[in-house]
């Protein structure tokens, strides 16, 4: 069968991309892309603990990751919108007021 | 063939999950957005198959409805929104590569080895655990909801609640200005 | 019963408030401030009366009264002190016994007299000045009404701190003049030397008894005197250590003739008659205490006796009269002291009583003086005002006869009383002590002769002979209005009369008619002695410090008076000038003081702020703001205002967190 540990590493892989996404995109928009990478690579470690352990506490969970991670791109593309209302991009290194 | 037939669980894991990190790295990688949220999309995916294996078919049907179904089309709205408006001024390049990278993978380094290691090879539980309610089976979605709706319940009307803020905080980013009014 | 002593601690209180909070800071009339002043310690007095009376016919002056006014530190269960005692409480209580009735009423009644006096001595001052002085006077008449009332020692520590206060207020009361703002901290920093050694007497009590309250500590006491045995010493040197503090004796009396600056009825009421005497009060209200410590009592009485002595040879040579007056006070709360010490309380506290009279009945008398002189103080251009001040001249002379303790006067009856029981306690081998209170009481006679002296060339200079000063104050002279004028015929009286209430054996030929000491007996009793001196030897005593007085007098009268006036005194000053000067300096203890004890204080005071508060403390501060401000400029650095960079930190930081989870 499928070791656990085997779901455990893609988990980590993905987590990683979504890490580095996170860190080098300078679009804002890609950037909220690799968080909801990151929300997906948690979501398939709790899969795998379900099915190791039997329990589906692990699978109602990723059901409750799923609606905030979608709330929360809701919000964070609003305010996308409105940065680039307000600047006329979106590149996140303009995004430079709060320099002190 | 045997081996096929013998390792087709196996197979289909690798499969899926080469599709799933493909799509991950593309969106690091690639560089116009729209090309990276197809490659999200495709991610996605990968991980739906990658739920069916795992017997969470119900969290796997939500992972496309929501996710691939909803918040891609999300985003593919937003960016044409706006980068039809930015054109092409944005320059996606990956200069400031190392502390991303380093960082990045010493995370996977630690997660990685910590799991082999704590995990060794051990194998699945009987995916009748998963479908079961109560020593019956009724499949996996009737047992996650049994789940959900009964023992929680709180917190299942708390992100509903949660939704409709969110709902509410989206219009109100998403309005136009009025005249005279500060945004 | 209860609103009864209330209304003799809260009268004057009201009083001061008033006259205090609006008299001072809004203003109102004259008028108004007195009536509220008056009304405030007369009411005070006539309440006093009443409860007496109450208390008197109640009980005959045989039990205490205890009124608890409020529980002030409540039981707080759990709450021991060392362990082995009871949780702390103590209640604001009031008791009315012998000793406190005898207090409280000349406290109260001298107190009156001179509320009225003030008023008409005091009024060449402001609207708000006029208010000030009697808010304060009134907030002492409460002070000093708690001390003597207080039931356990820390209701009478209230009104011995209060009674400090207000005497430096009223010192200090014309404070625009440096000296005498001097004279006022003087006087409360003095004093509060000694309030040192009476709190640790107040701590130490509690500890040994578990309780301050008068009544429970005398009978834990007397029921049981052996346990207590080297705790009684101690506490009750400590108590009189705060005595020597409040009642001026050595080495603490220094700010008494200083204290003069005030005004003088403030003198009269503060530093004659009642707060000075606060002291004797004391001692004789833990009698219970000093009884049983011999130590400590000798203590008390060898402090009393050089005490009198030392302040009397001082007096010899002043030329204000108030110092006069000041040193004398000094010297004869000496003399109460000594009596205390011999074992006598209630001698002591009969001294205490008749003092009050005719020392109050001279400071009135000098500021009537003063008054008329328009200011002036200094006996060598006084004389001859004999003649047109004639009432004060009287009254002036009747209590100078008391204070030098002639027959029939009622100095003499109290003096005497205090030296027969000091030569008895001599002859008597009082704690095996004899020979040290033998030679007290030849000091004490010492003393008397010195007393009369002093208190006769004050008069002379004062009042006979031709008037020494300018032509323009000497057309002002003037004998004062009738509200000063009155007091002092009622003190005059008083000096003479009171005297009666405590006639001796001796001088009653026998007879037992002692009722002041019988009065003062169930509360303060005198120590028993072994033998005592007979009859006939107590006529001899009583001759001799008669006869002593009497030669004070007439030298005085002969150096100060007629055509050979001042002829001696100038010899002696000129033949023995080193002497002279010394004794005329007052023995410079001020200037010992001022470069032992004064100067190195200020030396370490200003090192403390300078060195330690400025350079120390104030430093470490602002090097601590400094490097908060570098430390500030580096992390500066962090705020790039870039959004990739705080998430990299944000990645790092949960990277942390992650490793250090999984390790």
């Amino acid at each position: 069968m499928i070791p656990t540990h085997w779901y455990f590493v893609v988990s980590v892989a993905m987590l990683a991309c979504g890490v580095a996404g996170l860190l080098l995109r300078r679009n804002f928009i890609t950037v909220l892309m690799s968080v909801e990478l990151i929300l997906n690579a948690a979501n398939l470690n709790f899969v795998a603990f379900a099915r190791q352990l039997g329990d589906l506490t692990g699978q109602v969970f990723p059901v409750f990751v799923i609606t905030i991670a979608a709330a929360e791109a809701a919000i964070g593309l609003g305010i996308i919108v409105q940065l680039a209302r307000l600047k006329a991009t979106v590149a996140l290194d303009s995004v430079k007021e709060m320099r002190g | 063939m045997d081996f096929l037939v013998a390792h087709f669980a196996q197979l289909v894991f690798v499969f899926l999950a080469a599709v799933s990190l493909a799509g991950a790295l593309g969106v690091v990688l690639l560089r116009q957005p729209v090309h990276a949220a197809l490659s999200l999309l495709a991610s996605f995916l990968g991980v739906a198959g990658l739920f069916v294996l795992a017997h969470g078919e119900f969290l796997a049907a939500v992972q496309v409805l929501v996710y691939a179904g909803g918040v891609m089309v999300l985003f593919l709205f937003v960016i044409m929104f706006v980068n039809v408006r930015a054109a092409h001024k944005e320059q996606q390049y990956l200069r400031p590569l190392v502390p991303g990278a380093v960082v990045g993978s010493l995370l996977f380094a630690a997660l990685a080895l910590g799991a082999v290691w704590a995990l060794g090879g051990r194998a699945g539980a009987q995916p009748g655990a998963l479908t079961a309610v109560e020593g019956e089976q009724l499949g996996n979605t009737e047992a996650v909801a049994w789940l959900l709706y009964r023992d929680y319940l709180l917190p299942f009307e708390v992100v509903s609640v949660l939704l409709l803020v969110a709902m509410v905080g989206a219009i109100v980013l998403g309005a136009k200005k009025r005249e005279g009014e500060r945004a | 019963m209860d609103a009864l002593f209330a209304l003799i601690l809260l009268a004057p209180l009201a009083g001061a408030v008033s006259n205090g909070l609006i008299g001072n800071r809004h203003g109102w009339s004259k008028r108004v401030t007195t009536t509220v002043a008056l009304a405030g310690s007369g009411l005070a007095m006539l309440a006093a009366f009443a409860a007496i009376a109450r208390w008197l016919a109640a009980t005959k002056g045989h039990e205490a009264w205890v009124v608890t006014l409020f529980s002030w530190i409540p039981p707080l269960p759990g709450h021991t002190v060392g362990g082995f005692l009871a949780p702390f409480s103590v209640d604001f209580s009031l008791r009315l016994d012998a000793l406190s009735a005898v207090m409280v009423f000349f406290v109260t009644f001298v107190g009156f007299l001179i509320h009225v006096y003030s008023v008409g001595y005091m009024q060449g001052e402001s609207e708000r000045g006029y208010a000030r002085y009697f808010a304060y006077l009134n907030l002492f008449m409460f002070a000093m009404l708690t001390l003597v009332l207080g039931a356990n020692l820390l209701v009478l520590f209230v009104g011995w701190e209060g009674v400090g206060l207000c005497s430096y207020l009223l010192i200090g009361y014309y404070f625009t003049q440096d000296w005498c703002a001097a004279a006022g901290k003087k006087a409360f920093v003095v004093n509060r030397i000694g309030d040192f050694g009476f709190l640790l007497a107040i701590f130490l009590a509690y500890k040994v008894f578990g309780t301050v309250d008068f009544g429970a500590i005398a009978a834990a006491i007397e029921a049981d005197p052996g346990a207590y045995a080297g705790y009684l010493n101690a506490i009750g040197l400590l108590l009189f250590v705060g005595a020597v503090g409040k009642s001026a004796q050595l080495p603490l009396y220094v700010w008494l003739p200083d204290a003069m600056a005030g005004p003088t009825p403030v003198s009269a009421l503060i530093h004659a008659a009642t707060m000075v005497t606060a002291g004797v009060y004391m001692v004789a209200r833990a009698n219970v205490v000093y009884r049983h410590a011999p130590e400590a009592m000798l203590v008390v009485a060898v402090v009393g006796g050089l005490t009198a002595v030392f302040a009397a040879t001082i007096g010899l040579a002043q030329n204000d009269i108030k110092k006069v007056l000041a040193y004398s006070t000094v010297s004869q709360l000496g003399y109460m002291f000594l009596g205390a010490g011999a074992g006598a309380f209630g001698a002591a506290i009969f001294h205490v009583f008749t003092h009050a009279f005719f020392k109050a009945c001279l400071f009135l008398g000098s500021g009537s003086v003063i008054h008329a002189l328009g200011g002036e103080q200094d006996m060598r251009r006084m004389g001859g005002l004999r003649r047109v001040m004639p009432t004060t001249y009287w009254t002036f002379l009747v209590a100078t006869l008391a204070l030098a303790g002639i027959p029939v006067f009622s100095g003499f009856f109290s003096k005497d009383e205090i030296l027969g029981r000091v030569f008895a306690a001599g002859v008597g081998d009082l704690h095996g002590y004899g020979k040290v209170y033998l030679v007290l009481w030849v000091l004490g006679v010492v003393g008397a002769f010195l007393t009369a002296f002093y208190m006769f060339r004050a008069v002379h200079l004062t009042f006979s002979g031709s008037f020494r000063g300018d032509e323009a104050t000497w057309h002002h002279v003037h004998e004062s209005p009738g509200v000063m004028v009155w007091p002092l015929r009622i003190l005059g009286v008083g000096s003479v009369v009171v005297g009666f209430v405590g006639v001796g054996k001796a001088a009653s030929f026998g007879a037992d008619i002692n009722f002041f000491e019988h009065f003062l007996h169930p509360v303060a009793p005198a120590v028993e002695l072994a033998h005592h001196p007979s009859l006939a030897t107590e006529w001899v005593l009583i001759l001799l410090s008669v006869s002593v007085a009497g030669l004070g007098i007439y030298l005085a009268t002969r150096f100060y008076t007629g055509p050979q006036a001042m002829a001696v005194p100038q010899r002696i000053a000129t033949n023995f000038p080193r002497l002279y000067r010394l004794v005329a300096n007052k023995y410079y203890v001020d200037e010992i003081y001022d470069a032992a004890v004064v100067k190195p204080l200020a030396k370490t005071s200003y090192f403390a702020w300078k060195g330690v508060d400025t350079v120390g403390i104030d430093g470490s501060i602002n090097a601590l703001a400094f490097f908060t401000e570098i430390a500030g400029d580096f992390l500066r650095f962090l705020q790039t205002g870039n959004v990739r960079n705080y998430a990299l930190w944000v990645l790092a930081g949960a990277a942390f967190v992650a490793t250090w989870l999984l390790l």
